[in-house]
């Protein structure tokens, strides 16, 4: 058996600190929370799997996992989609390819607390641009703070408008590093367009599509700022999503153990959902 | 100094389970490096530490959804992890 240098572990160890000080230890915290009951000032009761239990039956945390998952499936069918057509449509050398770059790169740059407000006073039926132009000059009866139908779109169209650059530019990544001879072949072939996106271009964008979706699906499944400033979580619970339904029990609630029985739920779906999607994918690599 | 932890001795003895685990792991790997790899039963290449992360993770899903499902008390799905688990390093 060769031995190999094993020295490369001491250069990870100050990122495993680190990891354990803001990942592990709080994980820890909360694992211990789940099962015990408090009211502050540091004093805990033991409770045993009772919040896990009534969480699993509660009609409230059903309807948020399935609003989250409507959420996720929507934005993961437009953004994917739509990111791989603009990737297409991209220019691929001369003048105006730092232009689409920084132009695609620029809603990623802009903080999320800020995106929901932004949004937030775009779409206000009475004062926003959006919302001014929808009801009194084409006179289309829109109202995200009353009516769920428009909360749904208004938020799925923001989180459309922020995060399709990313798969967009990945893609885009994926497209450019596909050598001339891929296409000179494809032509001497007579192939058709449809063709070399899925002989050629597809099979190369594998790699970055996959870690594309990847990303897309962690963060929308956890995402909390854009529409609690945007919507709030309303009207009524409609925008509720997991992570906004995590806080109201945490925060507003201040039930600590349930909440923290939600976390880990929350978190094993994410969990396993992510590694699912990673390991089919790369399976026959 | 621990007091904000809020530890619990059950819930430390599912940290020191996993800690011991992956201790046992680290050992097998410095005796026998490589990971055993091979190409279990589902076509997925895996090494121990897979077959582990594979255990512990439908452990977690089979007690949820027992719990779920039937409530307390928890033997069969602890026997049910048990035997998930074994065949994952068996098989998978």
């Amino acid at each position: 058996m060769k031995v190999e240098n094993q020295k490369a572990w001491y250069f990870v160890m100050p990122v495993l600190l680190l990891v354990a000080f803001n990942a592990l230890i709080p994980m820890m915290t909360v694992v211990n929370y789940s099962v015990q009951e408090t009211f502050g000032d540091n004093l805990f009761f033991w409770q045993g799997l009772d919040w896990f239990e009534k969480l699993l039956r509660s009609e409230r945390f059903h309807a948020a996992l399935g609003r989250q998952f409507l959420f996720t499936g929507t934005i993961l069918a437009i953004e994917v989609p739509l990111g791989v057509i603009i990737a297409l449509a991209m220019p691929r050398k001369g003048f105006w390819v730092p232009v689409c770059l920084v132009t695609m790169a620029l809603p990623m740059l802009i903080p999320w607390n800020v995106v929901g407000a932004m949004w937030n006073i775009f779409t206000l039926p009475d004062i926003g641009l959006l919302g001014y132009v929808m009801n009194h000059t084409l006179g289309i009866n829109y109202n995200m703070t009353q009516d769920p139908l428009a909360a749904w779109i208004t938020i799925i169209v923001m989180d459309v408008w922020h995060w399709t650059s990313l798969v967009a530019l990945l893609s885009y990544a994926g497209l450019v590093s596909i050598p001339d001879a891929y296409y000179q072949a494809a032509k001497i072939d007579g192939a058709s367009a449809w063709s070399v996106f899925r002989f050629i271009q597809l099979p190369k964008m594998k790699q970055v599509l996959i870690i594309a979706v990847l990303l897309r699906f962690m963060d929308s499944f956890n995402i909390y700022t854009e529409p609690f400033v945007l919507t709030g979580g309303g009207p009524g619970n409609s925008t509720t999503l997991l992570s906004i339904d995590l806080e109201k029990m945490a925060l507003g609630q201040f039930d600590l153990g349930p909440a923290a029985a939600m976390s880990l739920i929350y978190f094993a779906i994410t969990l396993l959902a992510s590694w699912l999607f990673y390991t089919l994918m790369t399976r026959n690599n | 100094m621990l007091s904000w932890m809020a530890w619990t001795w059950p819930t430390a003895l599912v940290f020191i389970g996993i800690f011991s685990a992956m201790a046992v792991l680290t050992a097998l790997e410095i005796r026998y490096p490589g990971g055993a790899e091979r190409r279990g039963i589902f076509g997925l290449v895996t090494t121990r530490g897979d077959r582990l992360f594979m255990s512990l993770l439908g452990a977690v899903y089979i007690f949820l959804a027992w719990l779920g499902l039937f409530g307390l008390p928890l033997w069969a799905p602890l026997f049910l992890s048990v035997a998930w688990g074994a065949f994952c390093f068996w098989k998978v």
